[in-house]
């Protein structure tokens, strides 16, 4: 008896000591941009084009609008694709095709990003003869898609049989079946899984680096360059100028707090659809 | 006849659920079924409507007529079948999206008739004898129902779409006595205007509501007849031992 409560309280510490652990780099990148980055942080900030070198002021404006409108376009082509195959993998993926699409999807998730850069510059940049937005969100579309169709699946699967089976006992064709009552039933997860995707996409570089290049201005059109808070981060981190630097952890804590905002989004989407269909 | 089964036999890939089953249901009866655990009274309802079919690895031979249409023959479509026959489920199901009034009407909205309802969902839940429980809240979660009432709500969505047939897979297995006797009233009320086959393990509740009744055992129909002299007079032994408690 008195051992096994001795065991326990070990056991307890050494899981607490683990947490810490794990914490600590958590922490250390949390007060490392805050306290970095704030300082840098004011209204020009959000709004003003880059300052050149050596004037000091500006802000990231034209890069927090490229990322928003890269993983904008990253959605538009990668959602559906993703959310359908997902259905499709839980629906009728229990044949060779559904293995086939698994698969496929199974290796694309392990695909490093730069990579998917790479193709993307082939399938887009080079036909086009530019950099652009729109190749940038081709890339981020793809690195989207396999973790989709994955969570969208198991969403989907989720879904008793009993109300496919209520549906169809109704009169409802298979494919409205699927679309407007299994769908709309995992709907509350997947959005989850979309802001949890989306969030992913918004930290990546590379994938950038070579579709989306970079851009000094702003920039409306999906067919140019286009500036983005990573490579923005990255340009200016490397770059010898104390006051680049600064900007560039100002840019860090933008991304972060943009990321952490939509995780927020995405848990409470996901608390209420638990505390509302229990 | 409503509906005639004729050497009807159905599988579960190498399970053979149903043996060389027929029998006869005239319209605007009960027809109960019974029988122990695992006898196929669920496979034989799910035939009726065709939805045997849908689970992975079925298969069935024999015919089915409803009004005298084989329901395999060309051009019947299952989909239309289901909206003439309509089905509620052991475990009520009601769509968790949906408030009380959509799931009333879901069969209608879910086939894309828009449009306001409202006077078939007073008449479709007044004849699930739930009306006067949830007049005031028709546009909550049905998930805020208890299981009772979870359950006349799933007989009102299958109301609601005006079937001809009511198939009823033990709908009053998980409620209490006073829905249950709610359900049976309307049973017998609803029996004027369409046929129904009844699933259940109430010996009670069967010679209750039913006209008919048909005695399945290990896939097989042991007997069939009217309900009293099912209960009164069995000519198998077996149906004896059943329906008298000494099985099952
Ligand atoms: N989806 C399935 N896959 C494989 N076998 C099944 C499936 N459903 C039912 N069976 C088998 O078919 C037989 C008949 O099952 P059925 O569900 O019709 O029984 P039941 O009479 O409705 O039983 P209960 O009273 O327990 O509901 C059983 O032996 C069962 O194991
Ligand atoms: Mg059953």
């Amino acid at each position: 008896m008195k051992r096994r409560r001795l065991v326990n309280h070990l056991m307890t510490a050494l899981c607490g000591f683990g947490l810490l652990l794990a914490l600590i780099p958590l922490g250390s990148i949390l007060w490392l941009v805050i306290s970095r980055g704030a300082p840098a942080l004011n209204l020009d900030f959000f709004t003003q084009l880059p300052a050149p070198v050596g004037e000091t002021g500006g802000g990231v404006g034209n890069a927090i609008l490229g990322t928003l409108s890269m993983v904008g376009i990253g959605c538009i082509l990668g959602v559906p694709v993703g959310v359908g195959a997902g259905v499709f993998l839980a629906e009728r993926g229990n044949g060779r095709t559904g293995d086939a699409v698994r698969f496929t999807a199974e290796v694309l998730s392990g695909v490093p990003s730069i990579v998917v850069g790479i193709v993307a510059y082939g399938l887009v940049v080079l036909p086009m003869h530019r950099f652009s937005a729109l190749a940038g969100g081709v890339a981020l579309a793809v690195l989207m898609i396999p973790a989709l169709a994955r969570s969208t699946e198991e969403l989907v699967r989720l879904v008793p049989g009993s109300l496919r089976e209520a549906s169809l006992a109704l009169g409802v064709p298979q494919w409205r079946t699927s679309l407007r009552v299994v769908l709309r039933t995992a709907l509350g997860g997947i959005v989850t899984a979309v802001l949890l995707s989306i969030a992913r996409a918004a930290g990546e570089t590379a994938p950038l680096l070579f579709t989306a290049l970079n851009n000094q201005y702003w920039n409306f059109k999906a067919d140019q360059p286009t500036a983005s808070l990573t490579v923005q981060i990255y340009n200016y981190a490397v770059s010898p100028y104390q006051d680049w630097h600064q900007k560039a952890w100002g840019a860090a804590l933008v991304l972060l707090l943009l990321v952490g905002a939509l995780s927020l989004i995405a848990k409470a989407l996901a608390r209420n659809r638990f505390g509302t269909a229990r | 006849m409503k509906i005639e089964v004729r050497g009807l036999d159905a599988y579960f890939r190498s399970t053979h659920a149903l043996r060389s089953v027929s029998l006869g249901v005239p319209a605007n009866t009960v027809l109960a079924i019974i029988g122990p655990s695992g006898c196929g009274k669920s496979t034989f309802v799910r035939c009726i409507n065709r939805m045997h079919e849908l689970v992975p690895g079925a298969r069935q031979t024999g015919q089915i007529f409803v009004d005298g249409k084989d329901l395999h023959a060309r051009g019947v479509d299952p989909v239309d079948l289901r909206r003439r026959v309509g089905m509620v489920f052991q475990r009520p199901n009601p769509f968790p999206t949906m408030s009380i009034y959509d799931n009333v009407v879901a069969g209608l909205r879910l086939n894309g008739i828009g449009g306001d309802h409202a006077e078939l969902v007073e008449k479709s839940l007044r004849q699930a004898a739930l009306w006067d429980e949830v007049k005031d809240r028709l546009h909550t979660s049905a998930l805020s129902l208890s299981g009772g009432q979870q359950q006349r709500l799933c007989i009102a969505r299958a109301l609601a779409i005006g079937p001809e047939v009511m198939l009823m897979d033990e709908p009053a297995s998980a409620l209490d006595p006073i829905a249950t006797a709610k359900i049976e009233e309307l049973i017998r009320e609803l029996r004027q205007q369409l046929t129904i086959v009844i699933v259940t393990h109430n010996m009670q509740q069967a010679a209750r509501v039913s006209d008919h009744t048909a005695f399945f055992y290990m896939g097989e129909l042991i007997e069939h007849g009217e309900t009293e002299q099912i209960f009164t007079n069995p000519r198998e032994p077996r149906t004896e031992d059943y329906v008298t408690g000494k099985f099952g």
